[in-house]
């Protein structure tokens, strides 16, 4: 209590807050933190570093060109674009078994599939079954938005007119040539399947695109695509669905399929195989590069040394970056005056 | 509400003629109302319901960054330039308009209430004959009103009749110009007639022509029309709104300007807005972050051009162009496209946040309870609020002396009689007792006339005057009858004395204590309670106090016929005039004045003569002629007090003190040891100023030595500057070292910087005002500051407000330092809105220096809490924040740019819009908050300890263009990391289940998570102080994001609006895969490896002072070594006061002239002229001289 009575209505308050003298941790680089952190963060990253390349390592991958770009590749006839239904084979041999389940990739180059245009110009709406937007698709659309007669395009939009239509076939040659069964349900996201794409409610479905037109570079309507499985038909198409996940970089690989079958499930047996392509994508004229890709994957998902090297790298830096910090410390150690 | 309307148009510059004269007839309303006078309703708010939102926006969008949003909203806008949508502008533009719309709304109500306070208060009006009570918005130019005691003087008026005598009214003008002492306004004697009778007021119709409105508090021009006659009208007639009626029952006056036309109203709002260096530094950062912006745009627009040359051309077939975009269109576009997405390195939320720091930072200061002065119940006030980090920068304090560091308080602490000195208090053993609040006070409560709030400690003298020894006796009737205060008996027996100046006042007070007690004065006597008992004087003469003479006397006739002088006045002077029977006092009063004058006290010393009565007749005649003659009137005069001034017993000597405020010293201690300079600034005669430069530690004994620069003439000045100069070096060269540089927007400013320059040994500056004068001319002025900047301590006194704003610009323009200034009177006010921040010592007298000032608080000593602990971790603060803040939106913005490189530089963003819109008012927002609101480094206790923390601010080194660079370069290679760490790391790569990973989304999901988490831990980095507060800000901004993301990309939110949250999916789809993960985790680590290294190898190999002080703090773990006490040692000097009273010439003449008593003769009022009379030079005031400096110096 106050000796005397004075007037204290303006007095601030007394808490931690408004006097500035809230508990607080107060760490600082001391050389008891940083140099043991370094030792522990350089150790745990070649830890890390190690597991990813041998994972890294062990996965298989079989790359193979088919661009056709050199004339004694067999797609160099395709390559050209002049022949209608173009067919050309490429062989490989495996001197190994190709482990654990196979995926079948196509890979394309030098393609700008991250070009904001590109990735813009679809309409979201659509796709998920909005009817509305199957007779006035979004004007990002253009020039995929209607066509000359001003029929409205579906699916609309550059993304969808430019969907990859090469097909693959995949043969082991053994006793003339094996089909080795390709499966290509489930190749897509779950959630592109089940959420964001959806066809209009119609049966058959056809009725629903009454009055819409295809996209221009599509031999054959969406309705069409797959006419022997209901699930994977119109915007559902697995292939589709790859397709419409718009990749990030301008080098990219699409899955295709999955290897399956008895004989196959396991993993590849080592002998001659050829790849049946139907070469209709065209992309020498820009220069592109198509390529079909097989691998297996792990834990860490698709071959990528760089994960793992990168870890070793940053790890062994902290390594050494703390020992560089030791010996500056006992050299220096801290002036205690100030 | 109409009324309000209308005159909007008037505010916006609408006025249609310019009023040239004003012209009114009283009590003829229809007459006045034909020119359409603004009446007396005021309006300070800005807005009303229907414009607030157009003006407002209006105002809005005059600020460039808001503009710059605005025009990039346009862009926007274009669907081939677009290439982020519409709402990641809107949404942070629309939240910053809407935040500062609605403080400014806020104000603007609270405007309004004020407003509409005023204008409803009620005065009586004479309308129709009768006195009606009108609010104030009603009152109408032309009307007569009557204002009782103690109401604000409702508009500018003529004093018309008032119900003291010679139509006299007093009124405090504390709210027009900050000074308390109360001044006087005569009215006409012709309309004094008037007096209070209500017809005649209501028949009055005279007419005024006068100037139009203008804000000149000090001025009027007009005339008075009654009857035929002209009477001319000056500002001695004028009551100005804003006024009080004090001492007076009523007055009557007739309404000239009305509400905005007032001279009140006409001063307002025209702040001066001050801006910090560091703002400064920001607009320049922002526009050359706009050309870097320019830059980057034009690379990728370049990039886009060649892209489209050799790619996009030939890739047409899956990508076609549209009609007429060719290669070099279409980098033009994409030019504009990239403008729009790399926006995010000036951020809109930039000054919204800035504002926000400095808003919380001004509230610590408000809410420091160490900054509270209980006694008056005054906390500090950041009256400003955007001033904070510059606080943290401050190089030069600029302070005024009395009430700033003095309290402007005089006691009576010692004193010498007939060579015996009293009021020490001594031990047994003869030591000093220390006296404090405890020691035991004299108890005066025999004397019913006592000042209880005089203390006094040593019994003793008690015991001597109570004991009738007639010297003692003779001593305390010195001080009661040899002065010029004026007594103010309120009620019966509780005096109050106004002082010309506090020391007179304190002495008076002494004596009246010690029962001698000046009661009363007439022109020709003086009433005294001696001992209990009335005795009257009879006063003969006044011989006044002025600069040259140093000493003051009177003469009286005791009721028993004696007739005797009693002067006191400088030591040196009286001694000088001692009769030689003096010679043994004279010798033990020296000693005692020298330990006086030692202990930093102010000392007088008095003495008598009793005067033959044919001597006086003689002497009086003579002084009768002298002081009527035309001729060389001030010379007679002189030679006549000198004549008779000889001869004097010396009866001792006082001391008072001229109490320093608490912790001065030590304040003035600290904040030498932060390096910053100290300069007084004061209107004190020097021989004051030395006094307390020397008991607040300024100057010291042991000083090298101390200049005294005190030429009257240009070359005197000049030479004596240039010899302190070679004094303190030299070796230096003779011209200053000034470095010339070009700064602010396109460097059009030319900056003359001087260098400072090392000096052996420390010196100190006194220069007085006269001096200064000269030495503020333009040819001498360098000359002045290269001298004074070599000094640890530099005092001006004899200062004029002028002088102090000239040396506080003269320090802005060439030392390029930030200034503080400090002061409590309006004599201070024109060097706290020069100097870059202006501090304002509230709760002692007189608003005005607090009104104008950035910061206010009750004592000196805050000042160190204020600029060493709050200025130092606002600085601090900001510094982290814009260093941090630049950081993430480049980190984040730059990333943009790699990816260009792989999309074709078509502008495709790398994050989902949604992040962006979100990333810097959610993600990022609240933990670069906390770390702005509550870092320190060091605390309170520390910064104390070690003031030398506080010289990073002065060297603008925690943010400068350096360290702007350094934080781009840094958040390049951040940058750097996190574009291409992902890359590498998901090229060709799929998911676990062999499905897409590399896709847009997911890769956009993986940088955005990789950018945040790693400008995060940048944070942690920087943060000094983990408080809770900042913990949750960090987790929870983390949480909210992941909580955000996976709720914008869930397949509710998809279906609800299918088109603006394509994501779905992606967060599910990614987010549980290991080498996403992984790759978030070396991404982030890669970004703080290298700043932990640098940072740990840099405390090593260059610790700064900050380092160092956080290492020993962590040693000792906050045990704080207890500060030593301080002991002010006991200077032993020769030094002392010359004479106490400072200031102007005393009013002697006005005390005998009974002007200022006595009901004077009607024509005397016509020719009292208030600017001329000794009344306006020298007001009564209790214990406080506003008016300092008083000759100001003639400049040939």
């Amino acid at each position: 209590m106050p000796k005397k009575e004075l007037e204290t209505a303006n007095r601030p308050d007394n808490t931690a807050f408004t006097q500035q003298r809230l508990p607080a941790w107060q760490p600082i680089l001391s050389a008891g933190i940083v140099i043991p952190g370094f030792v522990l963060i350089g150790l745990a990253f070649i830890g890390i570093g190690v597991a990813l390349f041998l994972t890294s390592r062990n996965i298989t991958v079989l790359e193979m060109d088919y661009t056709g770009v050199e004339t004694t590749s067999d797609c160099y006839k395709c390559s050209a674009g002049t022949l209608p239904n173009c067919v050309c084979n490429l062989y490989f041999t495996l001197n190994e078994t190709f482990p654990g389940t196979v995926y079948f990739y196509y890979g394309l180059s030098n393609y700008f599939q991250s070009y904001r245009k590109f990735g813009a110009s679809r309409d979201d709406n659509q796709l998920s079954g909005d009817t509305y937007y199957f007779t006035s698709p979004l004007a990002v659309c253009t020039p995929y938005q209607y066509d000359v007669n001003n029929n409205p395009i579906v699916p609309c939009g550059i993304s969808a007119n430019s969907m990859f239509n090469d097909t693959f076939n995949l043969y082991q040659l053994v006793n003339g040539s094996k089909t080795v069964p390709l499966d290509g349900r489930g190749i897509a996201w779950w959630s592109d399947y089940n959420i964001k794409f959806r066809n209009p409610t119609s049966d058959p479905l056809r009725n629903a695109f009454n009055g819409t037109v295809k996209p221009p570079f599509w031999s054959k309507p969406v309705f069409e695509l797959d006419l022997t499985d209901k699930s994977n038909n119109g915007f559902l198409n697995q292939d589709f669905l790859v397709w419409m996940r718009r990749a990030a970089l301008p080098n990219f690989r699409k899955l295709y399929r999955r290897i399956t079958g008895p004989d196959y499930a396991s993993g590849l047996p080592p002998g001659n195989y050829t790849i049946e392509i139907a070469y209709n994508y065209p992309v020498m004229s820009f220069n592109g590069r198509k390529k079909v890709v097989l691998s297996n994957v792990s834990w860490m998902g698709g071959k990528n040394d760089f994960l793992g090297v990168a870890y070793l790298v940053v790890g062994s830096l902290c390594i050494v970056m703390s020992m560089v910090m030791l010996i500056v410390y006992a050299k220096f150690k801290f002036p205690d005056d100030v | 509400m109409g009324s309000l309307l209308s005159r909007l148009g008037l505010e916006c510059g609408a006025k249609e003629v310019k009023e040239e004269e004003r012209n009114i007839r009283a009590n003829d309303r229809e007459y006045n109302l034909s020119y359409k006078y603004a009446n007396n309703a005021i309006k300070t708010s800005k807005y009303n319901i229907f414009t607030f939102l157009p003006l407002n926006l209006f105002e809005q969008f005059q600020r460039l960054a808001n503009a710059y949003f605005l025009f990039l909203l346009c862009l926007q806008l274009i669907p081939d330039i677009s290439s982020l949508s519409w709402f990641t502008t809107v949404v942070p533009l629309v939240l910053v308009l809407a935040m500062t719309m609605a403080k400014d709304g806020s104000d603007d109500i609270n405007r309004h209430r004020c407003d509409r306070q005023v204008n409803n208060r009620k005065v009586e009006v004479l309308i129709d004959g009768e006195l009606r009570s009108e609010k104030w918005m009603n009152v109408q130019v032309g009307d007569i009103i009557k204002l009782q005691n103690n109401q604000f003087v409702t508009a500018d008026l003529l004093l018309l009749s008032s119900s003291e005598p010679l139509n006299l009214v007093y009124i405090e003008t504390a709210e027009l110009d900050g000074e308390t002492n109360l001044k006087v306004k005569q009215g006409l004697t012709v309309t004094g007639e008037l007096e209070d009778s209500i017809e005649k007021l209501a028949s009055f119709d005279g007419q005024v022509r006068c100037e139009p409105p203008n804000n000149r508090l000090d001025k009027f021009t007009g005339c008075l029309s009654l009857d035929g006659a002209m009477y001319s009208l000056d500002n001695e007639k004028i009551l100005l709104r804003g006024c009080t009626l004090r001492n007076t029952q009523w007055c009557f006056g007739l309404v000239l300007f009305g509400g905005p036309d007032t001279k009140l109203m006409q001063n307002c709002g025209k702040t001066t807005f001050k801006r910090t260096s560091i703002d400064r530094l920001m607009n320049v950062l922002v526009l050359s972050i706009f050309g870097f912006l320019a830059i980057m745009c034009l690379i990728l627009a370049i990039g886009n051009g060649i892209w489209e040359y050799q790619e996009g051309a030939t890739f047409a077939a899956f990508l076609p162009k549209p009609e007429g975009v060719n290669p070099p269109f279409s980098a033009f576009l994409t030019f504009w496209s990239y403008v729009i997405i790399l926006n995010t390195v000036v951020p809109i939320s930039l000054y919204v946040s800035v504002e926000i720091i400095r808003l919380g930072n001004s509230f610590y200061i408000d809410w420091d309870r160490k900054m509270y002065y209980p006694k008056n119940d005054t906390p500090a006030q950041a009256r400003t609020t955007t001033l904070n980090e510059e606080l943290g920068q401050i190089k030069y304090i600029f302070s005024d002396k009395t009430g700033t560091l003095t309290q402007n308080i005089m006691t009576f602490n010692k004193c010498s009689i007939n060579g015996k000195s009293y009021g020490e208090l001594l031990d047994f053993a003869g030591q000093r007792l220390e006296i404090n609040e405890k020691t035991e006070r004299v108890d005066f409560s025999w004397n019913k006339l006592a000042d209880p709030k005089f203390w006094f400690h040593d019994h003793s003298l008690v015991e001597v005057v109570r004991g009738g020894n007639p010297k003692a006796h003779d001593f305390f009737r010195l001080l009661a009858l040899c002065h010029t205060v004026m007594p103010e008996e309120k009620k019966e027996g509780e005096l109050y004395y106004q002082a010309q100046s506090p020391d007179e006042g304190a002495l008076v007070t002494a004596a009246r204590n010690f029962g001698f007690v000046f009661r009363s004065r007439t022109p020709e006597s003086i009433t005294v309670v001696e001992m209990g008992k009335l005795v009257t004087y009879e006063l003969l003469a006044v011989l006044d106090f002025n600069n040259v003479r140093k000493r003051m006397s009177v003469i009286v006739r005791s009721p028993d016929g004696r007739l005797t002088l009693y002067c006191k006045g400088a030591d040196t002077i009286i001694f000088e005039r001692l009769h030689p029977s003096s010679k043994n006092v004279m010798e033990a009063t020296t000693q005692h004045l020298n330990e006086y004058a030692g202990d930093g006290l102010r000392t007088l010393a008095l003495a008598y003569k009793d005067i033959d009565l044919n001597y006086m007749e003689d002497w009086k005649k003579r002084h009768h002629e002298a002081s009527t003659g035309m001729e060389q009137r001030e010379e007679k005069l002189d030679a006549l007090y000198e004549e008779i001034e000889k001869g004097l017993l010396l009866l001792g000597a006082t001391a008072v003190e001229d109490k320093l405020q608490d912790g001065v010293p030590q304040t003035i201690e600290q904040l030498a040891k932060a390096d910053i300079k100290i300069w007084v600034l004061t209107g004190d005669k020097q021989e004051t100023a030395e006094n307390i430069g020397y008991s607040c530690n300024m100057l010291r004994e042991e000083m090298t030595e101390v200049f005294i620069v005190a030429g009257n003439t240009a070359e005197e000045v000049r030479v004596e500057l240039q010899n302190a100069r070679r004094k303190m070096r030299p070796d230096g060269p003779e011209e200053p070292t000034v470095r010339m540089s070009r700064n602010g927007l396109f460097c059009l400013l030319k900056k003359e910087t001087m260098e400072d320059e090392p000096v052996n040994g420390e010196y100190a500056m006194v220069i007085n005002g006269h001096s200064l004068a000269y030495a503020l001319e333009k040819d001498m002025q360098k000359e002045l500051l290269r001298t004074a900047c070599m000094c640890q301590t530099v005092i001006c006194c004899r200062v004029t407000p002028l002088q102090k704003a000239q040396v506080v610009e003269l320090v802005k323009k060439y030392k390029q330092a930030i200034t503080l200034a400090i002061g409590d009177g309006a004599n201070d006010v024109s060097m706290i809105k020069a100097a870059h921040i202006g501090v304002g010592i509230s709760g002692q007298e007189g608003m005005q220096a607090v009104l104008s000032s950035d910061y206010s608080f009750a004592q000196f000593r805050y000042l160190q809490r204020l600029l060493l602990v709050h200025g130092r971790w606002s600085y601090l603060r900001m510094c982290k924040f814009l260093r941090y803040f630049f950081y993430k939106n480049f980190t984040f913005t730059l990333v943009h740019f790699w990816y260009g490189f792989f999309c074709g530089f078509s502008a495709q963003t790398v994050y989902d819009e949604w992040f962006i819109t979100l990333y810097n008012l959610v993600y990022t927002a609240l933990p670069v908050l906390g770390l702005s609101l509550f870092d320190q480094d060091v605390n309170d206790r520390w910064s104390f300890q070690y003031p030398q923390l506080y010289a990073p601010g002065q060297l603008n080194q925690y943010f400068s263009k350096k360290a702007f660079i350094y934080t781009v370069l840094h958040s390049g290679y951040s940058s750097l990391v996190l574009f291409f760490i992902p890359w590498a790391a998901m090229y060709d790569t799929v998911r676990d289940d062999g499905k897409d990973i590399v896709d847009y989304q997911s890769f956009a999901l993986l940088a955005q998570t990789c950018l945040l988490i790693a400008v995060n831990i940048q944070l942690g980095l920087d943060t000094y102080y983990w408080t809770a507060v900042n913990q949750f800000f960090l987790w929870g901004s983390l949480s909210v994001y992941f909580a955000v993301t996976f709720t914008m990309y869930s397949n509710g939110m998809f279906l609800i609006f299918t088109s603006s949250f394509p994501f779905i999916g992606a967060a599910r789809n990614s987010l549980n895969q290991p080498n996403m993960w992984l790759t978030i985790l070396i991404t982030s680590i890669l970004c703080v490896v290298p700043v932990v290294a640098y940072r740990f190898l840099r405390i090593l190999l260059w610790p700064t002072i900050n380092d160092k002080v956080r290492h020993k703090m962590r040693q000792e773990k906050a045990v704080l070594p207890a500060a030593p006490r301080r002991i002010q040692p006991r200077r032993i000097s020769t030094r002392r006061s010359g004479y106490a009273f400072s200031h102007a010439q005393g009013y002697g003449d006005l005390v005998t002239s009974g002007r200022f008593l006595r009901r004077t003769p009607r024509s005397r009022g016509i020719v009292f002229s208030h600017t001329d009379s000794p009344l306006a030079q020298a007001k009564p005031q209790l214990y406080r001289t506003i008016v300092e400096g008083e000759e100001p110096p003639q400049i040939p």
